[in-house]
């Protein structure tokens, strides 16, 4: 952010400075406006009054809805991250393979998951599983969003390793090669934990990503945050107040997540080690070509 | 593959229009997004200190807010609740409330993607522009906005494709497009189930690899040699 305000703009003098404080009091002036234009709205509509919010403060909606949801949320989240990890890493290491067969087939499993819709995966996961008997039908939206998560999310984990390598470099694995160790030996030991950490940031930023994409569960009636949350909604004649507090512990979880992974680039810069930064954490990649930004150390020499 | 055939006479035209709605929709959030994130990405990078704070928390609190409850906000808040009507044809509103709720959660994520392009020229440009005589709006015109653009297309392309998938979400914003089919369609056609969703999945797999390759070709054309 420093970077992009001085690249447009030189340090203000006196003049630039006062004008900078006038537009100031004028965009505090708007944004004063438009608050007030949100309260008048809400307040003619009566969403403001005392006892659309007051079910948020009684322990019963937590304990029946609120907690479960959250708990349902967190835990597909937790199984989805643990899988997509796993799924990540088999087909990565499939695109790093010197097997033209494996690659190609790791390659169009990554391709393919990355460009369907998370959504529609969910929707014929849930269908297929319920009617086969395959789980029961109870347990089906359930393992839908986890499977649904796991296979555009193992494809993006797949992707952000193989970034990951390509961005180390050269030496590490002529090192590795020199020393006797075979290339898959080399990538295993010495290349993958080095990209692993290096992407560091940007497996949190999926974190992210799966976290949100887990209320596409709401569609699929798994019983998650949202889904509670509208039942209370609909319940209480409070639809506005019940999804405004289910999207603020969403945003809460999110951005202590998203923090965490700011703050963890920035221990790792300051150890030296620099993914150089080739996706932004929360954007859920798709064709992004991961290889050409050559993140980090290019090997000179 | 008789079943298969039998599918595409019973629901093909269907699944051709409602993959058009989620084109369409695609079109106008795309446009909505790339008006509003540039504007928020302007006044990330402002030097006034209101703007600055307001381009940050519309980011953070959309950005961070999964785009299933903005679109059941859309429909059940928007139009349940205000009794918000851009049409007076029901399902043309559910539409068009649908582009609002995409183009609120994409510009987060289109300013982001601009910002990031900005974030490319290194400050030694700027420098050397003003060292040349040029004034703010020169220096911006001929040198950093050019850059930062051609910085930005990697980024922006992504978005659009996370545009074009979650296109989907709209489902739940009552929409008629093509994954709400594609559960009615698994409902009557269990036994080709398998079938109905590679189609439709390819639907997608056609639209989104091109656009895939052509920014990745483009970003790679267009990138400045440093």
């Amino acid at each position: 952010m420093k970077v992009s305000e001085s690249v447009l703009f030189d340090a203000p003098g006196p003049k630039a400075r006062r004008r900078v404080v006038i537009v100031n009091i004028i965009g505090v002036l708007i944004a004063l406006a438009l608050v007030y234009y949100l309260y008048k709205v809400m307040n003619d509509a009566g969403q403001l009054t005392a006892e659309k919010w007051a079910v948020f403060g009684k322990g019963s909606i937590w304990e029946n809805y609120l907690i479960p949801g959250l708990l349902n949320t967190l835990r597909a989240a937790a199984v989805a991250i643990v899988t997509s990890m796993v799924f990540g890493f088999i087909f990565g290491i499939g695109r790093l393979s010197t097997n033209k067969v494996i690659n190609w087939i790791s390659s169009v499993v990554v391709e393919f998951f990355r460009a369907v819709p998370v959504l529609l995966m969910m929707i014929f996961l849930w269908i297929i599983l319920a009617r086969s008997g395959i789980v029961a039908p109870s347990d089906a939206p359930f393992v839908a969003v986890v499977v649904g998560l796991t296979l555009y999310n193992g494809s993006v984990v797949a992707e952000l390793i193989r970034s990951g390598v390509f961005g180390l470099p050269k030496g590490q694995r002529e090192a590795g090669i020199a020393i006797g160790l075979t290339r898959g030996q080399s990538l295993r030991n010495i290349e993958i934990p080095q990209a692993l950490i290096a992407m560091l940031p940007a497996l949190i930023g999926q974190f992210v990503v799966i976290l949100k994409d887990s209320a596409l569960g709401y569609i699929i009636n798994f019983n998650e945050l949202l889904f509670n949350g509208k039942l209370i909604g609909t319940g209480n004649a409070n639809v506005l107040q019940a999804l405004v507090v289910v999207a603020a512990i969403f945003i809460l979880i999110n951005f202590g997540l998203s923090k965490l992974a700011t703050v963890v680039a920035g221990r790792l810069s300051s150890r030296g080690i620099s993914a150089g930064k080739p996706l932004d954490p929360a954007v859920p990649v798709v064709v992004a070509d991961l290889n050409t930004t050559v993140p980090g150390g290019n090997p000179k020499g | 593959m008789q079943g298969y055939l039998s599918l595409w006479d019973e629901y093909g035209g269907q699944m051709l229009s409602a993959f058009w709605g989620n084109l369409q929709l695609t079109f106008w959030a795309a446009i909505g997004s790339l008006v509003l994130g540039t504007i928020l990405a302007l006044m990330r990078i402002s030097p006034v200190p209101s703007f600055r704070a307001f381009g940050t928390s519309y980011v953070n609190i959309f950005r961070n807010t999964p785009l299933t409850i903005i679109m059941t906000f859309g429909v059940l808040v928007l139009f349940g609740v205000f009794k918000v009507q851009f049409s007076s044809d029901f399902n043309l509103n559910f539409f068009q409330i649908a582009i609002v709720g995409l183009t609120i959660y994409h510009s987060a994520f289109v300013c982001e993607a601009i910002r990031s392009g900005v974030n490319t020229v290194p400050l030694g440009q700027a420098e050397a522009a003003r060292a040349i005589g040029l004034s703010f709006m020169p220096a911006a015109r001929l040198v950093i906005l050019p850059q930062a653009f051609r910085g930005a297309i990697a980024p922006l392309g992504n978005v659009l494709i996370a545009l074009i998938k979650n296109t989907t979400v709209a489902v739940a914003g009552s929409v008629a497009e093509i994954s709400g089919l594609m559960k009615t369609m698994l409902e009557f056609r269990a036994d080709v189930g398998i079938l109905i969703f590679l189609t439709i999945a390819v639907f997608f797999v056609i639209v989104v690899i091109p656009v895939g390759l052509l920014t990745t070709y483009l970003s790679k054309k267009l990138a400045v040699a440093r």
